[in-house]
């Protein structure tokens, strides 16, 4: 099974950034993926937008709560989010996340600041927070395979040989 | 011994499980990535399409071309793949598969976060999002962890204004919005039987509002005659001992009518403490309160006065909106100044049918009030329909223990 490597500096959000703040109903309407990327936290706060191409998404608990829409992973991958690191993510978000092959770490006791170093290596259960390694909860076999298949859809088309 | 969970998904808490879903359910909004999900899967073919619905309720009816579009394609998917579908005006998904679709023992996940509303069938049903649906239809079944449970268990009776929904704000507030994050919560406790299938669909829906899986309620003789009005009898799920990872007690008779405060779920109060905050709109409908007994309840209070402030009542289903026009409850909507809307979702997510203006204030029987979610720059408090008919009286949020 391969991993999915990377590194990027840190931006940070709060608590119960719910899916509406990732990216409001209001754009939701359209087939385009595209378009996303341009709203993403437009209620939270309109200049984080610019500052998410490379980086990594440092989240407090409950990330993702709310409204089960996937744009809010897909806005984020769009924006050019790597991984996303939360003290906790709200389950339909966590599981969008593996499904659309957004990698995700969750770290109880997670401490960050805004442009620290991130590394991470979803086949192992830690990252490297500004030099600093941190455990995070492991995921199970399936989720690392969908994960490493880059997302469900590729591992649906393997899994039915198409 | 296990909780309900454990025997409907056949495995202790912990497990992770592959399972096949007894049905599996999608709308308007999830329903259109869905089908490009599917589409990047291949198209692959549809397994077993009977046991999978489209149900248009979020933005129904269309409210661009561009939706009226995706509609379209989406209407004639469900078309030619011999899906269950239900087009504009049958009503919120989940109300839809309430009447006499979801039945105890089944898995049931529904591509939105509020799925967990079947649940009060004694079903284990839980949301996911498109990609995973589309896995669904593909393969007919996902990975699931079988949670750990909270139990909320409730005693008493409830005084006459207070609701389901005043315990289900109530529950909201002690568990916060991540205090059942990946838990199940089960209702149980003697005050069960009191509580009819309404009241345990509003208790369930807002399950996902602390982070749960889903909210179960055993089925019993309540869940039995329910169901057997539409031609299914069931056998009664007894209880067994189970180890709770936490107990919740609430007291019905203590309890009193709650709102919460925007822009948040768990931020919740006593309406009277927020009396006299004045509204320019009150909204009645969606999965949460919408049923025809909330309708019911609505016209009864509001007898032969006249609302005070703009109303907007959306049945959550035809049902709901047939059962209203044949018993006049709906004639005394009209006539008390409400105005109606098509069976679906409405405003409930802010996208047509009763949006609020900025800096407008808003009280809804909905489960949700986040930030510009029902109107950029409006607030929304959160009530029973006691709470909001009150209030849609005297223009201003009002406690029914002073007015009733
Ligand atoms: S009524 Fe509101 S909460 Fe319920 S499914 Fe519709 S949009 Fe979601």
């Amino acid at each position: 099974m391969s991993s999915i490597t990377g590194r990027g500096p840190a931006v940070c959000i709060g608590d119960d950034v719910d899916t509406d703040l990732i990216i409001a109903g209001r754009y939701l309407r359209t087939k385009d993926r595209s378009v996303f990327q341009e709203h993403v936290f437009e209620d939270l706060d309109p200049t984080l937008a610019a500052r998410l191409q490379g980086a990594v998404l440092i989240a407090g608990k409950n990330l993702g709560c709310g409204s089960s829409r996937e744009q809010a992973v897909v806005a984020l991958q769009q924006a050019g989010v790597q991984a996303v690191v939360a003290r906790s993510a709200a389950r339909i978000f966590f599981r969008n996340c593996i499904n659309r092959g957004l990698p995700v770490f969750i770290v109880p006791d997670l401490f960050c600041h805004e442009g620290n170093e991130i590394r991470f290596d979803t086949e192992k259960n830690e990252l490297s927070i500004a030099g600093k390694e941190v455990r995070s909860l492991p995921l199970s076999a399936r989720m690392n395979e969908i994960l490493a298949a880059g997302g469900l859809v590729s591992y649906i088309r393997r899994e039915t040989g198409r | 011994m296990a909780t309900l969970s454990e025997r409907i998904l056949n495995a202790p808490a912990g497990t992770c499980i592959d399972a096949q879903a007894d049905r599996a359910f999608c709308h308007d909004g999830t329903g259109v990535l869905t089908k490009v999900a599917w589409e990047e899967m291949g198209s692959p073919p549809i397994k077993q399409p009977f046991r999978i619905s489209i149900i248009f309720d979020h933005i129904a009816p269309a409210n661009t071309s561009l939706t009226a579009q995706l509609q379209h394609e989406l209407r004639e998917f469900a078309r030619a793949h011999t899906m269950h579908f239900s087009d504009i005006g049958g009503g919120v998904c989940h109300q839809v598969m309430s009447e006499g679709s979801a039945l105890p023992g089944e898995l049931i996940i529904g591509a939105d976060s509020h799925s967990c509303t079947l649940g009060a069938f004694g079903a284990f049903a839980t949301g996911v999002g498109a990609t995973e649906m589309a896995a669904i239809w593909a393969t007919g079944g996902t990975w699931l962890m079988v949670p750990e449970t909270i139990a909320i268990t409730m005693s008493g009776s409830l005084p006459s204004h207070v609701e389901a929904k005043d315990i289900a704000l109530a529950y909201c507030g002690r568990l916060g919005m991540d205090g059942a994050t990946y838990r199940a919560i089960e209702f149980i406790g003697d005050a069960m039987p009191k509580l009819d299938m309404a009241d345990r669909l509003t208790l369930c829906n807002m399950a996902v509002e602390t982070g749960a899986k889903t909210g179960l309620c055993y089925a019993d003789e309540v869940t039995g005659s329910y169901l057997a009005n539409y031609g299914t009898h069931i056998p009664v799920q007894e209880p067994e001992p189970c180890t709770y990872e936490k107990e919740i007690h609430l007291s019905l008779d203590e309890m009193v009518p709650l709102v919460a405060v925007p822009d948040r779920v768990d931020t919740v109060s006593p309406v009277s403490e927020y009396m006299g905050t004045p509204i320019d709109q009150v909204f009645v409908g969606t999965c949460t309160n919408g049923r025809y007994k909330d309708l019911e309840r609505f016209a009864s209070i509001l007898s032969d006065d006249m609302v005070m402030v703009r109303t907007i009542i959306v049945p959550a289903s035809r049902a709901v909106l047939s059962e209203a026009v044949q018993s006049g409850v709906l004639q005394t909507l009209i006539e008390a100044g409400c105005s109606i809307g098509v069976p679906g979702c409405g405003p409930c997510l802010g996208a047509h049918m009763g949006v609020l203006g900025p800096g407008e204030i808003g009280l809804s029987t909905a489960n949700r009030n986040f930030k510009n979610r029902m109107g950029v720059d409006a607030r929304y408090f959160l009530s029973s329909v006691t709470t909001a008919a009150c209030s849609a009286l005297a223009g201003e949020i009002t406690d029914p223990g002073e007015f009733l």
